[in-house]
């Protein structure tokens, strides 16, 4: 909160002294009077819901996806020795690169923007679960096979609980991947959404409304990032070291 | 009930590991390593065999075997003249550590055993009854890491009793223990085998846990792992080897076998 309020108050500083103009570079009092402006227009909130929506869009996708096929890549040496190669070549290559496929195939609207986000969060998950799946101390495989576990009971009983803790981390890193990527999306292939704001304001030279739209964006990151730490208490729950920490 | 023949047992494996450095002895990689030879041990039901011999002799590859999570190269094993090759909940294995499923409170990892036990009021009063047994009554949703080492082990061992196994296949299971709770969970085992009578194969490094605990003391010699010693120890319960003069003789005799000159 102080350092909040200490940068809050070298911005306005910066803004009043710096010799440039308000339009150039709008001190938090004039951002504050724009994003109330925002708000009250309705403009805010449905740029806002555009960027949320494809984001959890994209991300279900991703997390349907790409946990199941990280177990079965987990478990499957030859799978593994087969669909690895492909993951490694396609990871390394940003998403943004994909803006021109995916919209010449999904065309101007949500869909490429959620394919892009899909990407971003895909490979991450898919990775960090196949890793998570073949770290399970082996000793754990065996007490299945002792106990008699049907393939489904090695699943449900060992494979989700040891794989929780890495799993909830690698969704909590990809949600923020995912946000960055969601407002470069927006700026090319669609009409809405925070990113679409904050090019659109530009082209109108109106730094104040750039500023909100960062602002915004910020904000919403917190508020994910928050509701990822939530999901520790799952893996808390599910190991039972909940308060322990 | 539990008679196990062990005959012409064989493993051998081809080394992986890059060679780091040479010290003559260390296998270089895709050399083919004798892990056991020929090796022919017969155990009777209901008896509790010790197994000691040398660190990396093959013990643990011994008690896989007969767990059947490892196969071997050739011969075979018997289990009342059934031939044993996979892993089945009448052989329980008990692990030096870690065996416990961690994400289970410790009723979850002993219902493990009896989980399709159809009446639930007969499942949960043998559950609570192994529990007991194991004096663990009051820890029952405790997770394992907020239990200690030997509260862990006695968790173990009531998920292995609770299915009511044939043999249990114990690896060291007392290795990590300070020397009190080392003493007591013995102690413990060598009760709970006179009272339930089941086979138990236990890989120790402990000579005097051997002589106090076997039925049968079996010493394996180092790679390749060839049976040294095959004794039947007939003395009763409690034992002390410090006071019966046979016991003392015989632990000179192993500590001898084992290269280490002067009985400590």
């Amino acid at each position: 909160m102080l350092a909040f309020s200490g940068s809050l108050i070298i911005w306005e500083l910066v803004a009043e002294f710096s010799g440039w103009s308000t339009q150039v570079f709008p001190g938090p009092g004039a951002v504050m009077v724009s994003l109330i402006e925002l708000i009250a227009n309705g403009t805010l909130i449905k740029h806002s819901v555009a960027s949320l929506f494809r984001v959890t869009a994209g991300f279900y996708l991703a997390m349907l996806l790409g946990i199941p096929m990280g177990m079965c890549l987990g478990r499957c040496r030859a799978l593994r020795l087969l669909i690895n190669p492909i993951i490694h070549f396609l990871r390394p290559i940003s998403p943004l690169a994909w803006i021109p496929l995916s919209m010449l195939w999904f065309g101007i609207g949500d869909l490429p923007a959620i394919f892009l986000i899909f990407l971003s969060s895909f490979f991450p998950l898919l990775v960090a679960t196949t890793i998570a799946v073949r770290s399970i101390n082996p000793i754990y495989f065996q007490v299945a096979t002792n106990f008699n576990f049907s393939r489904w009971e090695t699943f449900t009983k060992i494979m989700v609980p040891a794989t929780i803790p890495a799993i909830v981390t690698a969704l909590r890193l990809s949600i923020t991947i995912a946000w960055l990527v969601v407002v470069a999306a927006e700026m090319i292939a669609v009409q809405s959404g925070l990113g679409y704001l904050i090019l659109d304001s530009r082209n109108a030279l109106r730094m104040d409304y750039v500023m909100v739209g960062m602002v915004v964006i910020g904000l919403i990151g917190l508020l994910l990032d928050y509701i990822m730490r939530q999901l520790m208490k799952i893996e808390s729950a599910a190991w039972g070291t909940l308060g322990s920490r | 009930m539990g008679h196990i023949l062990i005959e012409n047992l064989n493993k051998e494996f081809v080394e992986k590991r890059r060679q780091k450095r040479d010290n003559g002895n260390t296998p270089e990689s895709g050399q083919t390593v004798t892990v056991l030879e020929n090796l022919n041990l017969e155990f009777e039901a209901g008896e509790m065999v010790c197994i000691l011999g040398p660190s990396g002799c093959g013990k643990s590859t011994l008690l896989r075997i007969i767990a059947g999570f490892d196969q071997p190269t050739s011969g075979r094993v018997l289990q009342d003249g059934k031939e044993l090759s996979s892993p089945s909940p009448d052989n329980i294995f008990v692990y030096q550590h870690n065996g416990l499923l961690p994400w289970m409170t410790v009723w979850q990892n002993v219902e493990l055993g009896i989980r399709h036990t159809a009446d639930p009021g007969e499942k949960e009063e043998t559950i609570q009854e192994y529990i007991n047994m194991v004096e663990l009554e009051g820890f029952e949703d405790h997770y394992p890491h907020q239990l200690s080492g030997g509260m862990q082990r006695r968790a173990e061992l009531a998920r292995a009793l609770v299915i009511n196994p044939e043999m249990l296949i114990m690896d060291e299971p007392f290795s990590g223990l300070d020397f009190l709770t080392h003493m007591k969970m013995r102690e413990e085992v060598v009760n709970m085998h006179l009272y339930l009578g089941k086979t138990i194969l236990l890989v120790t490094h402990n000579i005097d846990d051997a002589l106090i605990m076997g039925d049968r003391v079996v010493i394996l010699s180092g790679r390749p792992a060839q049976v040294n010693l095959n004794r039947k120890l007939e003395f009763p319960h409690p034992r002390d080897p410090k006071t019966a003069p046979e016991l003392q003789e015989l632990r000179e005799e192993i500590f001898f076998m084992l290269g280490v000159s002067y009985a400590v």
